[in-house]
């Protein structure tokens, strides 16, 4: 099943390294400590990447949105709301027990449902509401002294800073829970194999 | 749900504390300053009539004839930067000869030893706070000191006409950043004026800082001093310049939720009011610091969230192996 089309696999994939970059400055600043031996890393050159990255993944969130647009990828993220809390219990109970027992797939993946309910959840919580708002609540931070944000006064910054810290720690979090039940396929590596090549392999091989 | 209906906006509007921020001492000090009328005022007048000016003009009595000259850059002075300073009650002559009063000034005069701030404040119970005389002693062991026989001397930063307290008065942490940081500036930016103490070239000052993230965002935020001195707990300013090659580069002094290792800036208490028990006093005082706001709580929070979900996958993929 030909799942992946190429731009998809291209904005992963630059998605991911961005990330992967951004929540390692990000927690290298956080976590900056004088006293500390181990939390000693370069800050500066953390602030810089940190910028830098986040400057590219706004850009590539921008293609993002509008791939799915254009290109109809976006029906695989619409979720019904009648089968919303039965689908994602089923998905859960399945991750929890069920595949402990062998049992089938809930929701295998087909040409018209690539992501279960589980998936489609977490994907658009973390694509539309979580990193619009870190985006947002990033550029505030970038272009502090820009008048319209002035405006607003410090609280704004010190509001803006606490919920970035919240919402990165949420994609730290959406990332290792991500990645792990990407291992969750026909194979440990089917997934990945299936992100690179742009096929996925099927339940039955 | 309703509770958090209604501990939300209150969380939020915590964040949004600007007004309070205001001390109450600025009011004050702006209300003296618009309605101070100084007793000297028509005395002074005689002297700003011509040192307010970038040209004079007077009648010389003996030769009998009008002269019109420039006046000495450094002799001009602002009337209203005087009678805003900490010196606006004093009249010109209680600093100056009365001879002053003659024109043209008496050439001897132009040798009139000046006072310096310690001739006033050493000693002087009203200005104890300052400790003036540690002070001295730490702008002795500064880089400026070296400069003293090139003439450099508190005045250079603290000009008696001009100067007033900022910092303990200022409404907006910024507004004191923008003047303290323009004292330095003076020379700093001007090299016309460096010239005079110093043979060093011309330093390009946003060269000279370009390791430094976001750049203009801390020269509006952050004195020059914060990096360029050592502090010194007894003193309410460190006057003790570092050479360039000391100067604080490490941003882990002030991003971090570490108060003590701050900079003077930031450990200044103007009230303690609206204290969020954050870390440190920082967003009391109306600046943003990032890294500096961290709130203890969420970082355990999150490091306790985080290790429950790696635990949770441990279990799950030790199941997964069990169950193959
Ligand atoms: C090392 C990092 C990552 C790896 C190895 C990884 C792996 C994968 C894999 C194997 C898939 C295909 C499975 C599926 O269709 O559900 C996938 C899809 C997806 N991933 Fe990731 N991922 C990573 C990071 C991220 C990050 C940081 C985000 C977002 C912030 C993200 C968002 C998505 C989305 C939205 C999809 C669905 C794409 C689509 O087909 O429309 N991933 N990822």
């Amino acid at each position: 099943m030909y799942l992946y089309p190429l731009w998809i696999r291209l904005w992963h994939f630059v998605n991911a390294i961005l990330i992967m970059i951004l929540i390692i400055t990000g927690a290298a600043m956080q976590f900056a400590d004088a006293d500390h031996p181990l939390l000693t890393a370069g800050f500066a050159g953390s602030a810089r990447l940190h910028d830098v990255a986040a400057i590219i993944l706004t850009i590539s969130y921008i293609a993002f949105v509008a791939g799915n647009i254009v290109t109809g990828n976006s029906k695989y993220y619409r979720i019904s709301k009648k089968n919303l809390f039965s689908g994602t219990g089923k998905q859960l109970k399945y991750f929890l027990y069920g595949m402990f027992r062998k049992e089938k797939q809930p929701f295998p993946v087909t040409m018209d449902n690539k992501f279960n309910p589980l998936e489609k959840v977490s994907y658009n919580l973390i694509m539309y509401i979580i990193m619009p708002l870190l985006i947002l609540s990033g550029i505030i931070m970038l272009f502090q002294d820009l008048k319209v944000i002035i405006v607003f006064g410090t609280g704004l910054f010190i509001f803006t800073d606490i919920l970035h810290i919240i919402l990165g720690f949420l994609v730290s979090v959406f990332l290792i829970i991500h990645v792990y039940c990407c291992t969750i396929g026909p194979k440990p590596g089917s997934l990945f194999r299936g992100l690179i090549s742009g096929y996925q392999e099927s339940e039955e091989q | 749900m309703r509770y958090l209906s209604f501990s939300l906006p209150l969380l939020i509007l915590n964040f949004f504390p600007s007004a309070s921020y205001a001390f109450e001492k600025n009011e004050a000090f702006l209300q003296d300053t618009i309605l101070f009328v100084s007793p000297y005022k028509e005395d002074n007048e005689l002297c700003f009539k011509c040192h307010a000016e970038k040209k004079y003009e007077y009648m010389n009595e003996t030769s009998g004839k009008q002269v019109k000259a420039a006046m000495h850059p450094g002799d001009i002075l602002s009337r209203d930067k005087f009678y805003a300073s900490n010196h606006k009650g004093f009249s010109c002559t209680d600093c100056h000869s009365s001879q002053f009063q003659s024109f043209p000034h008496p050439e001897e005069l132009k040798k009139e030893p000046h006072f310096n701030c310690l001739d006033c404040h050493g000693g002087d119970a009203a200005s104890a706070v300052f400790k003036f005389e540690e002070i001295d002693r730490e702008f002795r062991k500064s880089v400026h000191f070296r400069l003293e026989e090139q003439g450099f001397n508190c005045w250079e930063c603290h000009d008696p006409h001009s100067y007033r307290l900022s910092f303990r008065n200022s409404k907006d942490m910024k507004e004191t950043v923008l003047y303290d940081n323009s004292i330095c500036l003076g020379c700093h930016a001007d090299y016309d004026r460096f010239k005079q103490f110093s043979d060093r070239g011309k330093i390009k000052l946003s060269k000279a800082h370009k390791w430094l993230p976001h750049q203009s965002i801390h020269f509006e935020s952050v004195r020059c001093i914060e990096c360029h001195t050592k502090v010194n707990e007894n003193i309410l300013v460190p006057h003790y310049v570092m050479p360039e090659e000391a100067a604080v580069r490490d941003c882990r002094k002030c991003h971090t939720g570490n108060a003590d290792t701050m900079t003077s800036l930031l450990t200044i208490k103007p009230t303690d009011k609206g204290n969020r028990k954050f870390d440190n006093t920082v967003i009391i005082n109306g600046l943003n610091i990032i890294g500096a706001n961290r709130n203890k709580y969420l970082d355990n929070i999150i490091l306790i969230f985080f290790a429950g979900i790696m635990t949770i996958i441990g279990v799950h993929i030790l199941f997964r192996v069990i169950r193959k």
